[in-house]
């Protein structure tokens, strides 16, 4: 029988064939934590006596979200994280090293891997071939001390993309078209699967922001197949090893195929409160903002830094707006250092933080003032999300992000990139 | 999420959830796309390590008189997509902390489902589109049935598949755990 990729990555597990809507409990390769969510698993785990971890060298408990702790309570919860690091031998991301997305897909997760996760967009590892979903803190924390969780096998939606980006457009503007076509729960249930000849001429990065925002359609992950594309990322890496083929097969059944031309997409934001709430930027142009963020999981690699500093380069931000850059990890800070990308982003007039998930969850480092606006590279703009109810946060590209920096209102990028 | 097999299973799970078996409560309304942020949100981060806290401000950026004024027993009833966004399993649970006996929406976010199936608070796909604030429902988690006392009316709610109706009969899955050691879902 032909299957999609989400129940091959399943089937291979469970040893034997399975369809959607049916219950496995399966092995899982990686655990992961965050700062957030950790600290509530652990406790679980104390409850039930079962303080261990099946498999250390792939369980990473990461110190993201409050990266370096703002406050006491933060601080004593990262404490929690490294003490059961210390206890149970998992590996321990700390402060320095970055997002936990963005340090799972460089160093632990490889293709055919079933990847758990207590944050959401642990969607993001579905770029590998990984079947990389988010759970909560007790699945997570009982997949670790385990090593098994139980799945439904999904349904999946096939996303067929065709055509390459126009100049000022992006993997982002994409995402983002395609959650307002078919909404936040379009997909819910369900596994993404970007295919088609436009998906095969994605660079990883670009993959990777599209899985990391499967989950604002409601998807269980995004996934790709592992091609030629993939083995290049993986040996940049150092990792090549872990590269394996891995696709579809041709014929499997998919509850839904939605079609995109990338040719024919335009620069997009997300208006407030909604990531649905999906418009053009030519539509959005003119609104003031108060505050630009350009990092995250979804947009804060080296190749959205690279474009961000494109358009700041020998350029200021606007006087009346603020512009917040935060690497997504280590290795990404390393870069922009070595490519003197950081020297154009202060120049420019840039707060550059250390890396992690900075600004995006409204615990620290860029918290939005009352009826201010935002427009941020990040995943989400619900209500509150950067730490403010009362505040508006936009959705876009780090080019629109850059372009509506310099402009104080939101900027087409197109215009900056001539 | 619908399957065939869900009556007779709940009928199976009906003695070990007879303590919860019905609810009654009174109703408070919530739109379409209450998110996670709503429930708990991120300026709250520090809290997290101590939800009674934490509960005292569940849905505030919802409705800000929410905690304050709902009483034990009380009902969530919301639109489409309750629960979107993040996998703060602390949403689910300072819901249940602060007493609120079930949620009843249109749809339910993916995570947030199996995460208050997780925390042993029960979650009802339901059209609420008749429900008005305030209105008194007697929920019937072993028939699978919402009374709306106030409007006389009688609904049937989508069943839980029978994987969550053991863990929710379990009272969660840290005592779903406590009871078996291990998964056991068969």
């Amino acid at each position: 029988m032909a299957s999609t990729l989400a129940e091959k990555i399943i089937a291979s597990h469970v040893g034997r064939s399975v369809e959607p809507g049916e219950i496995v409990v399966t092995g899982v390769d990686v655990a992961a934590l965050q700062d957030g969510t950790g600290p509530l698993a652990i406790m679980q785990l104390q409850e039930l006596d079962m303080v261990r971890a099946h498999n250390p060298e792939k369980t990473i408990l990461f110190l993201d979200h409050a990266a370096p702790s703002p406050r006491k309570e933060l601080s004593n919860a990262h404490m929690s994280l490294r003490e059961f690091a210390a206890r149970t031998g998992a590996v321990l991301s700390e402060i320095s090293e970055g997002i936990c997305h963005q340090r799972l897909v460089e160093e632990y997760v490889s293709p055919g891997d079933i990847l758990i996760g207590a944050d959401s967009h642990t969607c993001t590892s579905g770029a590998l071939a990984a079947f990389a979903t988010g759970m909560g803190s007790t699945d997570v924390g009982i997949g670790i001390a385990t090593g098994k969780t139980w799945l439904r096998v999904p349904e999946t939606l096939r996303v067929v993309i065709a055509g390459r980006f126009a100049t000022g457009v992006y993997a982002k503007d994409l995402m983002l078209h395609l959650i307002g076509m078919i909404g936040a729960d379009g997909a819910t249930y369900m596994a993404l699967e970007f295919v088609g000849p436009g998906a095969e001429a994605m660079s990883m990065p670009e993959r990777f922001t599209l899985s990391n925002m499967a989950v604002e359609a409601g998807a269980k992950t995004g996934l790709f197949a592992a091609d030629e594309e993939t083995r290049r990322y993986l040996d940049e890496q150092g990792r090549g090893s872990d590269y394996r083929e891995l696709a579809a097969d041709a014929g499997a059944e998919h509850a839904r195929t939605v079609e995109i031309d990338a040719g024919e997409v335009e620069p997009n934001v997300s208006a407030p409160h909604a990531v649905e709430n999906t418009r053009t930027v030519s539509e959005a142009a003119g609104t003031r903002v108060d505050q630009v963020f350009i990092g995250t999981c979804t947009n804060g690699r080296i190749e959205d830094l690279r474009v961000a500093a494109e358009i700041l380069e020998r350029r200021r931000r606007h006087p009346g707006t603020r512009l917040i850059i935060t690497p997504a990890s280590r290795s990404t800070y390393v870069k922009a250092a070595a490519e003197g990308l950081l020297r154009i982003f202060a120049e420019a007039g840039a707060t550059v933080t250390g890396p992690g998930c900075g600004a995006c969850v409204g615990v620290h480092g860029g918290i939005l003032g009352d009826g201010e606006v935002c427009l941020a590279t990040q995943n989400r703009n619900f209500q509150g999300r950067m730490g403010n109810a009362e505040a508006f946060i936009y959705l876009a590209s780090p080019a629109t992000a850059a372009a509506t920096a310099i402009a104080g209102v939101i900027a087409d990028p197109r215009d900056y990139l001539k | 999420m619908p399957d065939e097999n869900v009556r007779s299973n709940e009928k199976d799970n009906k003695e070990e959830n007879t303590h919860q078996m019905l609810l009654k409560g009174k109703a408070w309304i919530f739109g379409d796309s209450i998110s996670t942020d709503h429930i708990a949100p991120g300026r709250y981060f520090h809290l997290r390590t101590n939800l009674p806290e934490l509960a005292k401000n569940v849905l505030e950026d919802a409705n800000p008189d929410f905690a304050a004024q709902m009483q034990p027993g009380d009902f969530v009833v919301a639109g489409r997509n309750f629960g979107l966004g993040s996998s703060r399993e602390h949403a689910p649970r300072i819901i249940k902390i602060a007493g609120v006996n079930a949620v009843l929406a249109k749809s339910f976010a993916r995570i947030f489902f199996r995460n208050a199936i997780n925390v042993g608070l029960p979650v009802l796909e339901i059209d609420t589109s008749g429900i008005r604030h305030g209105d008194m429902l007697e929920v019937d988690l072993g028939t699978g049935t919402v009374r709306n006392a106030t409007r006389d009316e009688t609904m049937t709610f989508t069943p839980l598949p029978p994987v969550m109706v053991k863990i929710l009969g379990d009272g969660g899955l840290v005592e779903h755990f406590k009871k078996y050691g291990d998964f056991n879902l068969g």
